[in-house]
């Protein structure tokens, strides 16, 4: 049983991080409602409006979650770098497989450039999500 | 003995943390599997390959519910009532197969879940199962949210925490409690998952 030595009792309370983890999620829920509204009215082409609103907002917070992340200082960056960037390579590839998919289904002009867009914005929304709950709670040497 | 008694030995061993092995994060091993996933998803679509869009399909979907739902209401309870030694040891293991696992089977039920409801006109405003069909969306988009917005961040975390020499157990405790929270929504997805899927099978 001793093989699991854990620490019940913080010995230092977590730090408290702006919402970045928050910020990047919203962006996630806002790019999923996008999608789901293109996705209802295919092959029939989508009213817009509504799509790019949601987009606009979902990459204003994702740049605002880049903002605060930039401005961070005493931040385990190189687990954050690690983490980042494997679960961006996942994402873009799953991202990939979803825009192959509206491309082979014809999916042109207007309605192709919002969807690419939002599988952009999504891409990267989650790998920072990822990435950032999981170097807030590292070593700021980063190296574990 | 008592979970308290087991914290204490585990937390009070003398002398420096005990040597552990380190946990791999994302099981090098299951990545071929991954990707022969990524490529036969991707030649079924290409091909517009019936069969194989509905194996990926059938299967991913069969997948992600039985999965969803037999950790949430089977290993979940069965792991809160482990000591809490034993609860980590199990974690270590079970938590590093499903970073694998249930990416793969989203991605394969999603990717041609579009391609499928095409195929069998269900995307036509016209069809009876398209209101159906709009449910499944949001049903899904909430599941996905959830699991890539709330559960998978707490996970990768939660396998950091534990290859740190001295983890941090309310930290860890802290994490797991975001699967206590959300296992009652994505039951309710899963279940509502289930019935629109076969009511749609079925018309």
């Amino acid at each position: 049983m001793s093989s699991l030595h854990t620490s019940e009792v913080s010995h230092e309370s977590d730090r408290v991080f702006p919402p970045i983890g928050w910020l990047s999620s919203g962006a996630l829920g806002l790019v999923v409602v996008g999608g789901i509204l293109l996705a209802s009215y295919a092959p029939r082409v989508a009213p817009l409006g509504v799509a790019t609103a949601l987009l606009c907002i979902a990459v204003a917070l994702l740049i605002s979650a880049a903002f605060l992340l930039a401005r961070l200082k005493n931040f385990a960056w190189p687990t954050f770098i690690t983490v980042f960037k494997w679960a961006l390579l996942a994402y873009v590839i799953t991202s990939g497989m979803i825009e192959f998919a509206f491309v082979h289904d014809h999916t042109r002009g207007s309605s192709l450039v919002l969807v690419t867009l939002m599988l952009v914005v999504f891409a990267l929304s989650v790998p920072t999500t990822i990435a950032f709950t999981t170097a807030r709670f590292a070593d700021v040497k980063g190296d574990d | 003995m008592s979970d308290d008694a087991m914290v204490m030995n585990a937390t009070t061993h003398p002398g420096p943390p005990l040597e552990r092995p380190k946990i791999q994060v994302v099981p090098l091993a299951g990545l071929p599997v991954v990707a022969a996933a990524v490529i036969f998803v991707a030649l079924s679509i290409g091909f517009d390959w019936k069969w194989g869009l509905m194996f990926n399909h059938v299967v991913g979907g069969g997948l992600w519910t039985g999965i969803d739902l037999f950790v949430g209401l089977v290993i979940g309870p069965i792991l809160g009532r482990l000591s809490i030694p034993a609860r980590a040891e199990f974690s270590a293991r079970f938590m590093p197969m499903m970073v694998i696992i249930m990416p793969t089977v989203v991605m394969m039920t999603l990717a041609t879940g579009f391609q499928v409801a095409r195929m069998a006109g269900n995307l036509s405003a016209s069809n009876p199962n398209h209101a159906w069909l709009i449910v499944s969306f949001c049903v899904v988009g909430v599941m996905a949210t959830v699991a890539l917005g709330v559960l998978e961040p707490a996970n990768i975390a939660v396998l950091y925490e534990m290859n740190k020499p001295v983890p941090n157990g309310e930290r860890i405790h802290r994490l797991m409690q975001r699967f206590v929270y959300t296992a009652g929504i994505l039951g309710i997805m899963q279940v509502a998952t289930l019935i629109i899927m076969t009511r749609l099978g079925s018309r």
